[in-house]
């Protein structure tokens, strides 16, 4: 009954379970465990079809539309097509870990779930320390995509293993910093608090910092302009090269998976998670993370592709160094007492700062194509 | 503490996505960076050279439309004007009029798909080449309608072309010309100034002009290190004296000007595609050419300016109905010989890039 | 100062993109919807007339890939060929057009079919009964232009699409 009270209104604090029940724990568990994990797998169908119509359409082609209406079950399709083939595992494989890497590389995507907030309250464990769990847990998924690197025994695979390991080595810290920015506002590292706290986006008083977490989350999950670990001009498919049938079909469940789950981070830090007018906050929830899965889209249809060294200079040489001036600004304005009492002076001084960063930074400090670093 | 590391050697194609085809590179990296390459071609290998030996002259045309598939009519055309060279016929004029409207379309054709396939390697995920072949697909079009196939056309024919153009074909190229210059000033907005292709593309893979001139190299890829070497200019063939247009280049010969020097070339040939259509005679479109060609004793090179540069057909003919000896001068092969100074030192990445930006089409490398 | 490295460029192309999502795609449903194929369509298939036809063999001399087999007899009394054999294997034919061109008796056509799939290779080959034009075998315009009159216009991309850019 609570349950269908709070689909209908969205009010008030949500409790699957009323504390005082015996077993009221398990019982939230075992409810929110289903939940996250048809959350994550219908998401992903969604973002799929998603990506593939809307690119389709942004590349004047209509994308997939014979299977069910409008195509709507070509996730479905594409699923079934892909658990029936052959599991081939290469003669020079490194079996067991060819075969343990797309689990390791699965568990994480699904773990950083238990923190996103759909409703007021609604999340599995209500850490307090959310936000940090989310970065130590998001990491270990490249453990899982070099252990299919180096497992397939392909040079394809492992030249893609080692730059994703690259890549996310040297986009933890932006992202870390960009993160702390909007944990000081908030003041808390639970995820429902920083929801809470958000009178207004946060996006508006931390516009730098949501544009650095947009680009290193890009780069961590390996979506397009930095999508180099799976770049098919040039490394055939990267890491995944070797793989097929299921374990292949857990490789693109976890790159789906990741990006909703950044999707759902960048919108539980910096566009009010599941606060919204009118509409239930489940359902506001997911038409944030949807829109913000269609900028990764949208930037992904655009963008060429950068070189690993670009890549690394961007990360250590534009938004390392903007990470920082970001959180020292924060900081200042935070101790000056400016995110409650001056909110306004906060957004235009933010915007301003933001602009005339980028301009600067870009002018006389980093240029993406300056130099050559040798990785 | 130094690391001790070793080269490794890896084998790209001859099933890679951008090798354009089944083009193989033994590639030697150093980590990221090529420390040597090797291309091993003869995947595609049909013995084009050879078969041309044993048909007529008329028959020979169907093959030359294989050899660069993506741009038939500019081999047709190569082709025929070495045929008539060999046996001295005189085109008449609507017909040359005619091989220049279709040759610099087919250009514009192939040239798109240089582009497009260049910004796709660059990992620009398909929309530059789906546009491309949007505008593509409207030339081919037109090609369709005049010659009956979309392409392997066989449409040019020693003496003229096989047939007139059909009444619908003008108004709908003056349609296409008209909405044409849209549409490239579209595809400059979407990636011309982009930042990172910028980064990507520019002073990578220099080829400096006096290596290109050494190496042989033509078309696109020379003017774009900065040499003005057209052959429609410096050694005008069928009726290209006639038609006012420029030879752009470019200055520094990396992939950003090999692109740009495209986009531009695309430009002048709709400016030599107005101009001919404003002056195209009307009067017949073939000469009195017997079936079977019987030339004198003798040779022939002919060579046009081909999309991707200098295309020639060397014929020796013992006056019977074959030719003696068919020798093609491919483009591809010969801009390829600059591949290995270009991409030393440079990552793999840009490998991908430079050898996307010499543009070549393994069915004329490996004949 | 020029603003050409600071995203402007990243921002021009990304409007390209978005203004591609509200547009009609350049694209056509095939099976359900057909254009019009070109009057000249050198299609997959051959149409031969038997009435014209001489048997002088000019068409197989002329293919370069070999694919016509032509067996004639002589019929002392009319004066002329009997065509006993005349057979195409369209699975060698590489629809140049010559033997058309060449044929001195318009006798040869090329058909406006497309999707001439075949299961097996053997049925392939042309015999003359199946090169004989039928109401579903269309003579195609290629190389005669008064047959080419009376065939539907073609369906040009160029037309299809006008929207402003």
């Amino acid at each position: 009954m609570m349950i269908v009270d709070f689909i209908a209104t969205g009010q008030g604090h949500f409790q699957a379970i009323p504390p005082d029940w015996p077993g009221g724990f398990w019982w939230h568990w075992l409810f929110f465990t289903v939940v996250v994990i048809g959350f994550v797998l219908t998401m992903v169908m969604g973002v799929i079809y998603i990506e593939r119509r809307g690119m389709g359409r942004m590349q004047s082609r209509l994308g997939p539309n014979r299977t069910g209406p409008f195509g709507l079950l070509q996730p479905v399709a594409d699923a079934v097509k892909v658990l029936l083939k052959e599991n081939i595992v290469p003669a020079a494989a490194d079996k067991l870990v060819h075969w343990l890497a797309p689990v390791v590389a699965f568990a994480p995507a699904l773990m950083i779930f238990a923190v996103i907030p759909f409703s007021n309250g609604a999340l599995l464990a209500d850490l307090n320390i959310g936000i940090l769990y989310i970065v130590a847990i998001s990491s270990v998924s490249t453990v899982g995509v070099f252990m299919a690197g180096w497992g397939s025994s392909n040079k394809y695979s492992l030249l893609g293993a080692m730059r994703n390991v690259a890549a996310v080595v040297s986009y933890e810290i932006p992202l870390v910093l960009a993160i702390v920015g909007v944990v000081l506002i908030a003041g808390s590292l639970s995820m429902n608090q920083i929801v809470v706290a958000q009178n207004i986006p946060f996006i508006l008083l931390q516009p730098l910092g949501f544009l650095l977490f947009f680009a290193a989350g890009c780069a961590e999950i390996n979506r397009s302009p930095f999508d180099l670990m799976e770049a098919d001009s040039e490394i055939v498919a990267g890491f995944h090269t070797e793989y097929s049938g299921m374990k292949f079909a857990m490789f693109y469940l976890v790159e789906y998976a990741e990006a909703v789950a950044i999707s759902a981070i960048i919108c539980t830090l910096f566009l009010g998670g599941w606060k919204g007018p009118l509409l239930p906050p489940w359902l506001w929830f997911i038409i944030k993370v949807m829109l913000v899965f269609f900028a990764m889209v949208w930037t992904r249809t655009t963008l060429p592709r950068i070189r690993i060294d670009q890549l690394m200079a961007f990360a250590w040489k534009f938004l390392f160094p903007m990470a920082i001036i970001n959180l020292f600004i924060t900081a200042l304005q935070v101790l000056a007492g400016w995110p409650t009492q001056l909110m306004w002076a906060m957004i235009i001084v933010n915007f301003a700062v933001t602009a005339f960063m980028v301009l600067i930074w870009s002018r006389f400090f980093f240029r993406l194509g300056w130099g050559r670093i040798e990785v | 503490m130094a690391v001790r590391t070793e080269p490794f050697v890896l084998n790209m194609g001859p099933v890679h996505p951008s090798t354009h085809g089944v083009f193989r590179m033994r590639v030697t990296l150093d980590g990221e960076v090529v420390v040597d390459i090797e291309p091993v071609f003869g995947y595609l290998h049909r013995g084009i050279e050879k078969l041309a030996e044993q048909r007529t002259y008329a028959g020979i045309i169907p093959l030359t439309d294989r050899l660069d598939y993506i741009s038939s009519m500019n081999n047709n055309f190569a082709y025929c004007l070495a045929v008539e060279k060999l046996a001295g016929i005189k085109v008449p004029e609507r017909a040359e009029y005619i091989r220049v409207i279709i040759s610099e379309l087919q250009r514009i054709a192939a040239l798109l798909i240089a582009v497009g396939a260049f910004l796709n390697d660059c990992g620009a995920f398909f929309t530059p080449f789906l546009y491309m072949f949007r505008e593509r697909e409207r030339i081919v079009d037109l090609f369709e309608m005049v010659s009956g196939q979309r392409l392997t056309y066989n449409y040019l024919r020693a003496g003229g072309v096989s047939q007139d153009l059909p009444e619908e074909f003008l108004p709908a190229l003056r349609k296409f010309m008209d909405m044409m210059p849209r549409f490239m000033d579209e595809y400059d907005r979407l990636l011309q100034q982009n930042e990172i292709l910028i980064a990507r593309a520019k002073g990578v893979g220099i080829l400096p002009a006096e290596q290109a001139i050494n190496c042989s190299i033509s078309g696109p890829v020379l003017r774009a290190s900065g040499v003005k070497w057209d052959i429609r200019k410096d050694d005008p063939y069928s009726i290209y004296d006639r038609f006012d247009f420029d030879v752009p280049t470019q200055p520094a010969g990396d992939c950003y000007d090999r692109y740009r020097q495209r986009v531009e070339e695309m430009r002048q040939s709709l400016r030599i595609i107005e101009q001919a259509m404003k002056q195209i005679p009307s009067g017949p479109v073939r000469a009195e050419v017997p079936h079977l060609i019987h030339p004198p004793v003798g040779e022939a090179y002919g060579r046009i300016e081909c999309p991707k540069g200098e295309l020639g057909f060397y014929l020796v003919s013992d006056n019977s109905i074959a030719p003696y000896r068919c020798h093609i001068r491919p483009p591809s092969l010969i801009n390829l010989t600059a591949l290995r100074d270009m991409v030393r030192g440079w990552k793999v990445a840009d490998l991908i890039i430079i050898f996307g930006s010499i543009d070549i089409t393994v069915g004329e490398i490996d004949r | 100062m020029k603003f050409e490295r600071y995203g402007i460029g990243i921002a021009k192309g990304l409007t390209v993109t978005i203004r591609h999502l509200l547009r009609h795609p350049t694209v056509n449903q095939y099976p359900e919807q057909r254009l019009n194929i070109s009057r000249r369509f050198r299609g997959n298939e051959l149409i031969w007339n038997r009435e014209k036809c001489t048997g002088c063999g000019t068409c197989a001399k002329t293919c370069p890939q070999g694919a016509i087999e032509i067996v004639t007899a002589t019929d002392m009394a009319e004066n002329k060929y009997i065509v006993d054999k005349y057979e195409i294997d369209t699975g060698y034919c590489i629809q140049c057009g010559l033997c058309v061109e060449a044929c001195p008796y318009e006798a040869l056509y090329f058909s406006h079919n497309f999707e001439c799939a075949r299961y097996r290779r053997g049925e392939l080959v042309q015999g003359k009964e199946e090169m004989l034009e039928t109401p579903q075998r269309k003579v195609s315009g290629y190389f005669y232009p008064d047959k080419a009159q009376k065939l539907p216009g073609q369906t040009l991309l160029v037309e299809k699409i006008t929207e402003k850019r």
